[in-house]
């Protein structure tokens, strides 16, 4: 744990700094707090500011940089002949850490001495037999250039460990000495302390544009590495979607119009339950409902917002399921061969939709201003006359805003249709039908074994990328709308 | 001048109009009027009904994963009969013989008849010889006393007490035949086998695919313990410190418009694609150990990040600025003003938002599906605290979701009982949040 250890060694640098700086600024100013420009724990702030932070910022791009280089280095030395016909650099790069893992296991459990997991004549049966007694996972016997790799991949992280430890132990404490040459009583301390903080918080609130450019870098690369492998019109045009996992390269379609057909399909059928339910609870909620009915009918409402998905997808799945077979079953209809089902996934998920399209209709709703119901009433018009002519067109545009919202959520979800819609990939027109969509696909092709260079694997990511793009485009749309229309009446 | 001519009569094409007889177009609205609000409180009902058949549901599914049958009998064994026994060659075997005597005796005590062998008694309890040879191998002085013993039960016998497996349905196999039934019937009359509550579905860890009986949630409890844990610590430092930047100190310009933007975009990203984000960035790009919940909760609190800023933006709003102002009189910087002042005061609500954002992570199934903790099985407790952060472990709903897709049928109870237990944690949590905002509610 050499980087933990080195975190609390500069949090007690900081710390120690903290208290120096306190009495060193108390000295200077003869014991007398009201001849400082700041209190006297901004002295202390700011020398153990100034005795972390640099010293960690180091820490962290090291953290970052330092396998990537030493992958680098390591990869170089691997002679084109070691790598088999059927494998890359990389697998054998990822074999080399697995080995240079086993070698810290080894050590430290006991069943290598450090001699021997250094010394580049070791005996290689003797190796290999030491890692799988420390139980580290190797799939064979260890080549040589393997084991020399390891070895100096050990050696290159031990030494590039060392010199982070030194380098930034030295940088907290110059950072240290820094502050405390600061801490004299004119000394501007608290702004210093109020700018770091000011950026700490700058850049917590950065960490949204971070997740952002994260999940779009990872899902860009990896869709990338996907279409050199497998060609993007086959991908977006292909009418069938049959991955085999055997046969790597080529083997497989991987169309992505059945997949995106299903999940339109749930989409459509869980709308068609949670529009009317949830429009006509918002209309009652907040037209009709006195106010008793009002709020104990809108909480409990929203309860069904509130439940965990795996509760609706284990609903789907043992409860309406069978329920449906058995009336639209073999015993029944005979039209549903089984419990997994479009309807069944639809259903369900129109359930958890309605409270989305309730409350949000129901704010919307509300903020219809009374002059208008008051003149509609003046007209002569009764309340649901009022409500249809009046006040849903005037509401429209925020409606339609939370059925987007809807929409996307719906497109979104996963765990009820990975167990109430099936696995099949089909483009069929019977809601009876099983079906999948994007989502249940990305779990089951990123939960097998496959490798990440098979497109089998790595299709994944260019669902995942295809489903962000259409959820996103469908939430700023949404967010677009009532935003602009909420605005109307204020 | 018209109201005049109308009341009259003297208008030829209007007929007798009161006000206490309604026209056909009047009883035509009124009933539009009647069936447009019949309408919304059908949909309400609907939406209430769906509510209960939810949780009775999962009331009647689950509740039977908490108990367990079990074989309730009294046994005596004398000092003679434990040395006779270990001087067998199959020990075992000798303590069953007089299991099955005991067994016999108190059912003829009672007057019921029924016939059955050790090989009807092995599939029903399992090897129960072994368990009592163990006893009094341990307890040699409660030799000649009468020990209560409760065995637990096949899980056929349990399914058959729930109604899961029904006298109809049943073929015979080496599990259980027809004839066991008769048994059980028999020692259900006899008040030996009963109901008890399952403390290993509570306190233990996921069993095998051929034991569902053994299965408990209470490591993958851990496991979202310790997730949980990272949540807490990353998602509500860094959500106040954002919400403060974005509320109190922030410029209007681009930046800050995109931190917004991208806050309210982030809001609504499907969780499978953070799945994927943690997948890509902590395991494949920073070998973070797979099926860790220091993994899992680094991905839930990008999650819970934008529900926490948007509780706590709403919080530190609702602070008056005359607090600021007073802070800012009387020399604070705005910082001070800030920290010292608003915060507190803002406080009640922002831990309120908290829970709520930590509930909804603690439900979270998708992308724990990615990072790998459904393949791996929660066999056993974590060694130590760091270790619970980077062992492989399992979480709460993803446990459930592994029972869910097993293919015997007994793991089902166990999942549905999965969700009580999930259930009983997120209402927890929102209670304490109620209570919060309850407790500190303040008006100005």
């Amino acid at each position: 744990m050499p980087i933990l250890w080195l975190f609390l060694i500069v949090l007690a640098i900081a710390i120690a700094g903290y208290y120096l700086g306190k009495a060193r600024v108390m000295r200077s100013a003869d014991g007398d707090r009201r001849h400082m420009h700041s209190l006297p724990s901004y002295y202390g702030g700011n020398v153990a500011i100034k005795a972390a932070v640099p010293a960690l910022i180091v820490m962290l791009i090291w953290l970052l940089a330092q396998p990537m280089i030493v992958s680098n280095a390591v990869s170089g030395m691997i002679p084109q002949a070691a790598i088999a016909d059927n494998s890359s650099r990389g697998l054998v790069l990822s074999e080399v850490r697995r080995t240079a893992d086993g070698l810290d296991m080894a050590v430290s459990a006991g069943t290598l001495d450090a001699a021997a997991a250094s010394d580049p004549q070791a005996d290689l049966d003797a190796v290999t037999e030491g890692l799988q007694q420390a139980g580290a996972i190797i799939t064979s016997q260890i080549t040589q250039p393997v084991l020399s790799a390891a070895q100096s991949y050990r050696a290159l992280n031990a030494r590039g460990t060392l010199i982070m430890s030194a380098v930034v132990i030295v940088l907290s404490v110059l950072g240290a000495l820094w502050g405390l040459r600061d801490a004299q009583a004119d000394y501007r301390a608290r702004n210093v302390v109020e700018t770091a903080v000011r950026w700490l918080l700058i850049s917590a609130a950065s960490i949204a544009i971070l997740t952002t450019l994260g999940i779009v870098l990872s899902l860009v690369f990896n869709t990338v590495e996907f279409f050199r492998l497998y060609p993007a019109s086959d991908f977006f045009f292909g009418t069938n979607w049959a991955p085999s996992f055997s046969g790597r390269g080529g083997s497989s379609d991987l169309g992505v119009l059945p997949l995106l057909w299903g999940t339109f399909y749930i989409s459509l059928v869980a709308l068609a339950v949670a529009i009317p339910i949830g429009l006509f609870a918002a209309i009652y909620l907040s037209e009709y409902a006195s106010n008793g009915v009002r709020s104990f009918a809108k909480p409990l409402l929203e309860v069904l917002a509130g439940i965990p998905t795996i509760v609706y997808g284990l609903f789907a799945l043992l409860t309406v399921g069978p329920l449906l077979v058995s009336v639209f079953g073999r015993d029944g209809l005979g039209i549903m061969p089984a419990g997994t089902a479009v309807i069944t996934a639809g259903l369900v998920m129109g359930v958890m939709l309605i409270p989305f399209v309730s409350s949000l209709s129901d704010d919307i709703i509300n903020a219809v201003p009374q002059a208008m119901r008051d003149g509609s009433y003046g007209l002569g018009a009764t309340k649901s006359e009022t409500i249809r002519q009046v006040i849903l067109p005037a509401a429209l545009p925020g409606i339609v805003g939370a059925i987007l919202l809807a929409a996307s959520r719906a497109i979104g979800e996963t765990m009820i249709v990975v167990l109430g819609a099936g696995a099949a990939a089909r483009l069929s027109l019977n809601p009876f039908d099983a079906m999948t969509t994007v989502t249940a696909k990305i779990v089951s092709q990123l939960t097998g074994d496959a490798d990440f260079a098979s497109p089998e694997a790595l299709v994944a990511f260019a669902l995942g990328m295809t489903l962000f793009v259409i959820t996103l485009a469908l939430n700023v749309f949404a967010l677009y709308i009532v935003r602009k229309y909420r605005e109307q009446y204020d | 001048m018209s109201d005049a001519s109308l009341s009259s009569g003297a208008a030829p094409h209007s007929g007798a109009k009161s006000l206490l007889v309604q026209d056909a177009r009047t009883r035509k609205r009124n009933a539009a009027e009647r069936r447009f609000k019949a309408y919304g409180m059908i949909a309400i009902l609907i939406g209430l009904f769906f509510l209960v058949v939810l949780a009775v549901s999962i009331i009647r599914s689950g509740t039977p994963a908490f108990t367990q049958t079990v074989v309730d009998v009294e046994f005596t064994l004398t000092a003679d009969q434990y040395a006779a026994a270990e001087g067998e060659l199959f020990k075992t075997k000798a303590y069953e013989g007089l299991l099955i005597e005991q067994i016999r005796e108190t059912l003829e005590a009672q007057g019921i008849d029924v016939a059955f062998d050790a090989g009807a008694i092995e599939r029903l309890l399992g090897k129960p010889g072994g368990t009592l040879r163990e006893y009094y191998r341990a307890n040699e002085q409660s030799l000649g006393s009468p020990v209560s013993f409760q065995l637990a039960a096949a899980s056929r016998v349990d399914g058959y007490l729930t109604g899961r497996v029904t006298r109809e349905a049943l073929q015979d196999t080496r599990f259980m035949q027809a004839s066991d039934l008769d048994l059980v019937d028999a020692l259900l009359e006899a008040g030996i086998i009963t109901r008890a509550f399952n403390w290993t579905f509570i306190t233990g860890a996921d069993s095998g695919v051929d034991n569902p009986g053994g299965a408990g949630i209470g490591a993958s409890v851990i496991g979202s313990f310790f997730m949980m844990l990272v949540v807490l610590i990353l998602s509500l430092p860094i959500g106040v410190a954002a919400s403060i930047y974005l509320e109190e100190f922030a410029p209007q310009n681009r930046f800050t418009d995109l931190i917004e933007v991208n806050i309210s975009n982030l809001a609504a990203v499907p969780s499978i694609v953070f799945g994927i984000l943690g997948l890509a960035v902590f395991i494949q790009f920073m070998h973070l150990p797979q099926s860790a919940p220091l993994v899992g909760g680094l991905v839930l609190t990008l999650m819970t990040l934008p529900t926490i800023i948007i509780s706590t933006r709403a919080s530190l709003k609702s602070v008056p600025p005359s607090i600021r102002d007073a802070a800012l009189g009387v020399g604070a910087s705005k910082m001070q003003a800030v920290f010292h002042h608003v915060l507190p005061l803002a406080m009640p609500g922002i831990l309120t938002g908290t829970i709520i954002g930590l509930a909804q992570a603690l439900g979270e199934t998708a992308p724990l599906l990615l990072i790998g903790m459904v393949g791996f099985v929660a066999r056993g407790y974590p060694d130590g605290v760091l270790a619970g952060f980077t062992e492989p472990n399992s979480a709460m709903p993803a446990q459930i979701y592994t029972w869910a897709a097993r293919a015997d049928a007994s793991f089902y109870e166990k999942a549905w009982g999965g969700i009580i237990i999930l259930l009983l944690f997120l209402l927890t949590m929102n209670i304490i949040a109620i209570i919060l905002r309850r407790r500190f509610e303040r008006r100005w």
